[in-house]
């Protein structure tokens, strides 16, 4: 049998709810459901080490110990509206959006840049709704880059006309990539770029592209890192951030200071932690950026090497998972969406507890599911509605 | 493509499928890289992280403790604390503040009365920038901005805290030296200065933290009982947020205050003694040395007056010596340069533990110890010729007197060096003169046995060990300095060259004079005035060498526990009852008959049988050393004046004058006891009050001047006496004085 294309789409009219909910080959049947309470669990987790490390910081919550609290579980919840949304339309009738969707993200991604955008971090990535209310469009880039090369690798493979991509395809779909980068690394926002180069990267692997064309890319990052260097493009706090990971002890007052104390944090918890909302260096607020890029060092010391572990653990989980539905996506289009969803989630965990444990340099990127932050977590739970689509439209085999 | 492929079921190629296990392969070992290091962090170095996250975030407010007090033996304060109105601001309150304490830092200068700017530099933190005045302490410790409050403005203050939230005006103790009935006692005292970094960091790891405005006794008493005296600072501990604001309180330790140290010593004794050698040194320094024809330079001196039963210190003083308050709050650079500095005479030197010098005749105690020892009955009659001689060397009896065969006794009585030669060279010649064979060497085994030659155990830092001239010694010493003799023997004629050349060839034996020389304690013998004193109070009490103590007991801060320090002993004189008898007789003797009675005529020796021994050490290149060394059945005096002249000359009115006030014995030998300050050594302490508190005894100023005139000798008392050419040397009551 082949199936190519379109996986088939059943029809809906004629059975109950319940029948239909629980019926053998129903949507919610065939979800991943160890997937999703990991998850789930996550997101959990998040809504108590946000608040935690959040309640006693009165010059951002206004006084209101619960601010974070409140919002981060309205996020939690907007993100899982996202994601059943993604999953009720499939990602195949989304592909047909691709198009609009890039454009979209493009566009703001590059309004960033306009005085629309706003400045935090010496980043220039976020624009103010009002209201309090602002969106980090380079999340949502992320999603739109995987499913736009995909889109363009996988046409002509799932259309049966190729084997693999050519390299007019590749290149085409490079050029799709290289667009948003470049405004991101203009923001500049090194940490997103790395995430959107390891994108591309699990990208071209998985679409089975010519192996000259990863080990090419892979040139050109490393002639291309050498180049930003060579240009002076960073900027100081960048550079600062490189010699600091380079040397932790170098002025642990300064630049070393984050990691520094993010590292006392995370050391101090022990097997156990010193229990939650009890970490002296949480509630003396020595970890600066704690709800969102060191939200890490909260589990690390309230709940300890069992509760951080199990942080790591329930990504791990959430990764395992998606790379099972990578590989068994019913056609090379979701192969190629999950493997990129997978190197996101993947490197950017690595990145952000890499950095609170000393082993990577410090980037203001958030640690999916569980740092506080509306853009990174409706990007992920859609991530999730996308994996859960693939997973559910792959055809019923054995 | 010509061929289409075959696609697979699952509707990619198998190579896809590999790719993505490899995918999966990496993120799998991303993951453990995580846990890992997660591992490495929190289990492997958890303890460390631990320490550095509780550093980082308790800081400590120390508290200094109140320090002990240092009091005579009948209570009176030597050494305590005096109140000063301080005025401190804190700076966490004020930083809390929304004009961070500007306005209330404005209202304490108007009431201070001092510039706004001033009490405003006084209290920002020291960084690079900032010039003096600034607080380089911890800014969580309450900052002083002036400790010369009135009570006026302390009350001003106090009374309208509102008006001055953060500021407090606490009476603080300062360490005060109030030299009680004029004594001074400044180098028994000791004294305290500020603690250095490395100290404090030292501290950190005890369990009494230092504060970097904390003051340690550096020598003397202070420094001995430093730790008792000290007590426990209290450490207030805050926990702070990365801003430094308290965001809660920690375990906390009270302030526990020092204990007071009672000493041994009567401040009133102190203050007669005090003065005595003073003017001992100024009176000799109007006499004319005969040797050098010049004025005594007296230029330093130590008198000793112990217990002799206990080896208890009732007064110690050393000369030159300085006001011990120069030192409390922070000595001025002039003030320790005239302390410290090579112009100065030292006066920080406490020269009765840390002064040494050859012993002269005094040391004629031990050498009788040895004799008999050796085999020579003590009273055995020996020659004292005028002059013996050994080969072609002449060794003169002083003024070359014979006095013809007379026992040991007698020896003493007159001081006779010529029967202490004759006994010192048999014993060397025995001991097989210059080629020895396992030598006896009795004189100097008897002067370790006495205690020469290491320290005497007393309770004050610094003190030193004498030396006692062996023939390990010897050998030692021309080792290291072997080479310069040799090269100044050479080529060197006058005196001192011929001196080189024979050290350097036989200076690492122990010669014929050596041994004749150290008989008589002249030579390279060094005592301590301790030594001699713990000496002459063994003697006294039968025989046992006491560790002296100036320390008698600890009371702590709220009276309850009293920790008495009990007299220990170090050994016993090696002779027997009889001997110890027969020399007790002899010094007895010399107090009424010989070198010393022209300077105790008078004294009522049946009530007080007084003892003594005088001494005259020869320095080479400076004038000689005076000693006296006396003792009753209750003290022992030991008096010594460097470059001060003869024993009983230059020290002997002051030492009659310490007895005639202890005892009460006026210019005519009569004995009142109700003059008399301590007929007999204090046993008990002072009262001590419920409230820890401890009462001091009641002492008079100090007398403007002494019974100079009226005590002493009172025929030859004041008009210049012993030496001179004008003395009659047939005159033996007058001048029996010894080398």
């Amino acid at each position: 049998m082949t199936l190519l294309g379109h996986p088939p789409v059943r029809p809906v009219s004629g059975r109950g709810v319940w029948s239909r909910l629980t019926a053998r080959d129903s949507v919610l049947r065939r979800l991943d459901w160890v997937m999703l309470l990991a998850a789930l669990a996550l997101s959990g987790l998040s809504t108590l080490l946000v608040y935690s490390a959040t309640r006693g910081r009165t010059e951002l919550t206004h006084g209101d110990p619960s601010y974070f609290l409140l919002r981060n579980i309205l996020n939690t919840g907007i993100g899982l509206a996202l994601a059943f949304g993604v999953v009720r339309l499939g990602h195949h009738r989304l592909r047909g959006a691709v198009p609009l969707l890039y454009a979209i993200s493009v566009l703001c991604t590059a309004a960033v840049l306009t005085p629309l955008g706003a400045t935090i971090n010496g980043a220039r990535s976020w624009i103010q709704l009002g209201g309090g209310f602002s969106v980090q469009p380079s999340e949502f880039t992320k999603i739109t880059i995987a499913l736009g090369m995909a889109m363009l690798l996988a046409a002509k493979v799932d259309a049966g006309e190729q084997r693999r991509p050519d390299g007019r395809t590749v290149l085409r779909a490079l050029g799709v990539a290289a667009l948003p980068t470049l405004v991101i690394l203009l923001m500049p926002d090194l940490g997103s770029v790395m995430v959107l180069v390891v994108i591309v990267l699990a990208v071209l692997l998985a679409s089975g592209a010519s192996r000259r064309w990863l080990a090419g890319l892979l040139g050109a990052g490393v002639a291309g890192c050498l180049l930003v260097w060579q240009l002076g493009i960073l900027d100081t706090y960048q550079i600062n951030r490189f010699a600091a990971f380079a040397n932790p002890a170098l002025d642990p007052t300064g630049v070393g200071y984050n990691t520094n104390q993010a590292r006392i944090a995370i050391g101090s918890g022990g097997l156990t932690g010193s229990g939650l909302f009890h970490g002296s260096q949480t509630t003396g607020r020595f970890v600066p950026e704690q709800q969102t890029d060191f939200i890490f060092t909260v589990a690390g010391e309230e709940l300890g090497f069992i509760g951080a572990g199990a942080v790591i653990l329930l990504l791990g989980v959430v990764l395992w998972r998606a790379c099972r539905i990578a590989r068994e996506a019913g056609d090379l289009y979701g192969s190629i969406v999950a493997a990129g969803i997978v190197a996101w989630f993947a490197f950017q965990s690595f990145e952000n507890i890499g950095m609170t444990l000393g082993i990577m340099p410090v980037t203001g990127l958030p640690l999916p599911f569980v740092s506080y932050g509306g853009s990174s977590m409706f990007a992920a739970w859609i991530a999730v509605g996308l994996l859960q689509s693939i997973r559910t439209q792959r055809p019923v085999t054995a | 493509m010509s061929k289409l492929p075959k696609v697979p079921e699952s509707g990619r190629a198998s190579r896809v499928t590999i790719r993505l296990i490899i995918l999966q392969i990496l993120v799998v070992s991303l993951l453990l890289t995580l846990g890992g290091r997660l591992w490495y962090l929190q289990i492997r170095n958890g303890d460390q992280y631990t320490a550095e996250a509780a550093n980082n975030h308790i800081q400590q407010v120390v508290a200094p403790a109140t320090r002990g007090s240092i009091l005579d033996a009948r209570g009176v304060p030597l050494a305590d604390n005096e109140t000063r109105l301080v005025v401190s601001a804190n700076r966490t309150d004020l930083m809390r503040m929304k004009d961070k304490g500007r306005a209330v830092l404005a209202r304490l200068a108007g009431v201070l009365g001092m510039p706004t700017e001033d009490v405003a530099a006084k209290v920002r933190l020291c960084d690079a920038k900032t010039p003096k005045p600034c607080w380089a302490g911890s800014p969580y410790q309450p900052i002083p901005v002036t400790d010369q409050a009135t009570t006026q403005q302390a009350l001003q203050i106090r009374e309208r805290a509102e008006d001055f939230p953060g500021i407090t005006a606490e009476p603080t103790a300062v360490r005060r030296y109030s030299g009680p009935g004029g004594s001074n006692t400044a180098q028994v005292l000791g004294y305290l200065s500020p603690v250095t970094d490395d100290e404090v960091k030292e501290a950190k790891k005890s369990g009494t933290p230092l504060m970097s405005s904390d003051q340690v006794g550096r020598s003397g008493l202070e420094r001995q009982y430093d730790s008792q005296l000290r007590g426990k600072a209290g450490v207030t501990r805050y926990e702070v947020d990365n801003l430094g604001r308290v965001i809660g309180k920690a375990r906390s330790d009270k302030a526990v205050p020092g204990a007071n140290v009672v000493t041994s010593i009567d401040a009133r004794v102190q203050a007669i003694a005090e003065r005595e050698l003073d003017q001992a040194m100024k009176d000799a320094r109007k006499e004319t040395d005969r040797n050098t024809g010049t004025t005594y330079k007296a230029d330093a001196g130590a008198v000793i007056v112990m217990e002799s039963k206990t080896g208890r210190v009732v007064a110690m003083a050393s000369n030159p010596t300085y006001d011990p308050n120069v030192w409390v709050g922070g000595i001025s650079a002039k003030d320790y340069k005239a302390l410290t500095g090579p112009d100065s005479d030292y006066p920080l030197l406490n020269r009765a533990i840390q002064g040494q010098a050859a012993p002269g005749s005094i040391f004629k105690v031990i050498s009788t110890t040895a004799a008999v020892a050796a085999g020579n009955p003590f009273t055995d009659h020996y020659n004292c010729s005028s002059s013996y001689s050994i080969g072609n060397q002449v060794f003169q009896n002083y003024e070359s007197k014979g006095y013809g065969p007379i026992d040991l006794g007698q020896a003493l009585e007159v001081s006779c060096d010529t029967v202490f030669y004759d006994l010192a060279y048999r014993q060397w010649q025995k001991d097989g003169g210059n080629n020895p064979k396992h030598p006896a060497d009795w004189f100097y085994k008897t002067a370790h046995r006495f205690g020469l030659g290491k320290e005497t155990g007393i309770d004050l830092p610094g003190e030193v060990r004498g030396r006692v001239p062996d023939r390990e010694w010897k050998k030692r010493y021309w080792e290291a300095n072997q080479e310069s003799w040799c090269k100044q023997g050479k080529n060197d004629d006058s005196y001192a060259g011929k001196i080189a050349k024979e050290n350097c060839e036989s200076g690492m034996r122990m010669r014929a004079g050596d041994s004749v020389n150290y008989s008589i304690g002249q030579g390279d013998t060094l005592v301590t005035p301790i030594q001699m004193a713990t000496i002459y109070a063994a003697i006294s009490n039968g025989g046992t060498l006491y560790n002296p103590t100036v320390g008698k007991a600890i009371v702590s801060p709220d009276g309850k526990h009293v920790r008495e320090i009990k007299p220990t002993s170090h050994g016993r004189l090696p002779f027997d009852a009889k001997l110890r008898d027969q020399i007790d007789g002899a010094l007895a003797g010399v107090a009424t008959q010989g070198t010393a009675a022209w300077r105790f005529q008078g004294w009522p020796q049946n009530q007080i049988p007084m003892h003594a021994k005088t001494g005259t050490a020869e320095v080479y290149g400076k004038q000689t050393t005076s000693w006296f060394a006396t003792y009753t059945s209750d003290y022992t005096v030991v008096m010594t004046i460097s470059q001060g002249g003869t024993g009983s000359g230059a020290s002997g009115p002051a030492v009659r004058n310490i007895y005639n006030a202890l005892y009460g014995v006026d210019g005519q030998g009569k004995v009142d006891e109700k003059k008399a300050l301590l007929p007999h050594p204090e046993a008990r302490l002072p009262k001590i009050e419920k409230d820890g508190s401890i009462e001091a005894q009641h002492i008079d100023a100090p007398s403007p001047s002494p019974s100079a005139s009226s005590s002493g000798a009172p025929a030859s008392g004041s008009p210049a006496p012993s030496d001179g050419p004008s003395v009659s040397p047939a005159s033996p009551a007058r001048r029996e004085e010894d080398r």
